[in-house]
């Protein structure tokens, strides 16, 4: 995956939005930098699929040992298909934050929420600003 | 970081080291340095290094502090030799708990013999002023901010240090403690922590931390020496079951309720909140402090609610991920009707129900 390709909430979730059926479909995660930022992840908590997802409105929740740290989703639309592997392996997202550490895929029922995120530059300057 | 947050004089150390800061109980402190469970791990298995500098130090002089200390310890501290050293709490007449401490009574190189204390940050100036309104009070010292303290704490913590000291520190026992002298000027050495390891606390002057960090840090790198921060100094004390004042201690929990008896002495002496403790004991029906496992991974926090089917039987004080255990662990105080080891519970974390089981404490205990 081009990390480039990506857009970027400011609350540290990726979104890979793509066409499928007439349909966009937006692959949802977090970046490498939020992984590095929570450390020691013990627990996650994601969707079921059919649940309504609501741009800045929580979606989930990851859990370190010191902290639990909510999800947000940067999408609005339905949750079609949920990443349940990444619970028994939450080191995935340590190793591959962008391909085998995605955590929903949701079918978009609206596109404007896309226009507030963010490209790689601008959400690399703000990782940077941050650290 | 708040910018009137005290910084500690290992505060450049941390920098260097890359550690992660935080605001805790006004000071600017390491709360992690490569992450939480490398941490914990190298304190369990090797050797690490802990500033703990923003605990309060205070030392007491006048030919009634002893008496004085006495009158406001729930341990008896006139049986306190010279060279000893002993937990206990400091409550209010109605038994509402004000810290919990570690009271010092070593010899100094005068010849004579001292009383000091160790208090939490959160409670330095509450404490201070307390003593100090006392009608009987001794004089009170706060050394807080011209000392600095390291814990030296892990399974070769006694090597490094004798090797460090060309002393042998393990002629020291458990809750002592000693002067001692070298290049850096004096120091206080006591068999203490708070990780559940063996280990030491050192207490030297402010200008002098810096050095002495940087060469246990240097002597102790093929022991595998790390740098450790709050957050493991959490996860550590937790495994061990060591209370922590703002969560299993506090002016709400009356101290006799906290199950560390050991540290109530009321045979023979008299002190403040003794009347009440022996009212309460007598009594009864105060919750009581227990020991949970969680099923899954997902940890419980302070303030999840406890329930035995559909009654409420207690709240969480303190609860993390085990990275010894690799199991969600918490402290609770519990309704005693719910309290023996072995009851499955109910905890509430964030409107979802998770199994959980009362177990004996603590949840660690070294070999």
């Amino acid at each position: 995956m081009k990390l480039e390709e990506l857009l970027y909430a400011d609350t540290h979730e990726w979104v890979l939005v793509e066409d499928q059926d007439a349909a966009k479909i937006a692959t949802v995660g977090i970046s490498k930098f939020a992984v590095e930022q929570l450390t020691d992840l013990v627990y996650i908590e994601l969707p079921s699929v059919g649940t309504e997802t609501q741009s800045g409105k929580e979606f989930g929740e990851v859990e370190s040992v010191k902290a639990v740290s909510p999800l947000y989703s940067p999408v609005d639309g339905e949750v079609v298909e949920v990443n349940e592997s990444l619970k028994d392996a939450l080191e995935t997202l340590n190793d591959d934050a962008y391909d085998g550490g995605w955590m929903i895929k949701v079918r978009l029922s609206d596109e404007a929420s896309l226009s507030k995120l963010l490209d790689h530059a601008a959400y690399e300057k703000q990782c940077a600003d941050e650290s | 970081m708040g910018s009137e947050s005290l910084t500690t004089p290992l505060h450049q150390n941390h920098c260097e080291l890359s550690a992660r800061m935080v605001d805790f109980a006004g000071w600017s402190m390491p709360i992690q340095y490569e992450g939480i469970v490398a941490e914990h791990l190298a304190t369990r298995q090797q050797v690490s290094l802990f500033d703990v500098s923003h605990m309060g130090r205070l030392s007491f002089s006048g030919a009634n502090a002893a008496q004085f200390l006495d009158r406001i310890s729930t341990r008896a501290v006139m049986p306190i030799q010279p060279g000893k050293i002993r937990y206990s709490l400091v409550c209010r007449a109605d038994g509402a708990i004000l810290d919990d401490v570690l009271i010092y009574h070593l010899n100094s190189t005068d010849g004579e013999s001292h009383y000091s204390m160790v208090v939490n940050a959160s409670n330095r100036s509450k404490i201070v002023d307390w003593f100090r309104q006392q009608p009987d009070a001794c004089s009170v010292h706060d050394r807080t901010l011209e000392t600095a303290m390291i814990a030296v704490q892990g399974p070769e913590a006694i090597r490094l240090v004798s090797r460090w000291l060309d002393w042998d520190a393990s002629s020291l026992p458990y809750y002592s403690g000693a002067y001692r002298s070298g290049d850096f000027g004096g120091l206080t050495v006591s068999r203490t922590g708070y990780t559940g390891e063996d280990g030491v606390e050192l207490i030297v002057g402010a200008d002098q931390a810096s050095e002495v960090w940087e060469t246990l840090m240097s002597l102790g790198a093929e022991q595998g020496i790390r740098p450790a921060g709050l957050g493991a100094r959490d996860t550590l004390r937790l495994e061990a079951a060591m209370p922590l004042y703002g969560h299993e201690l506090s002016e709400s929990i009356h101290v006799a309720q906290t199950g560390l008896d050991f540290a109530i002495q009321c045979s023979g002496r008299e002190f403040v909140g003794k009347s009440s403790i022996l009212e309460a004991r007598e009594k009864g029906g105060l919750p009581v402090r227990v020991g949970l496992r969680l099923e899954g991974k997902r940890p419980a926090r302070e303030g999840c609610e406890i329930y035995h089917q559909a009654t409420r039987v207690g709240e969480i004080t303190s609860g993390t991920f085990s990275p010894t255990l690799s199991t969600p662990i918490a402290m609770a105080y519990l309704n005693e009707s719910a309290a023996k080891p072995g009851t499955t519970l109910e905890v509430d974390i964030r409107g979802k129900r998770h199994s959980a089981e009362v177990c004996h404490l603590p949840f660690y205990q070294r070999a």
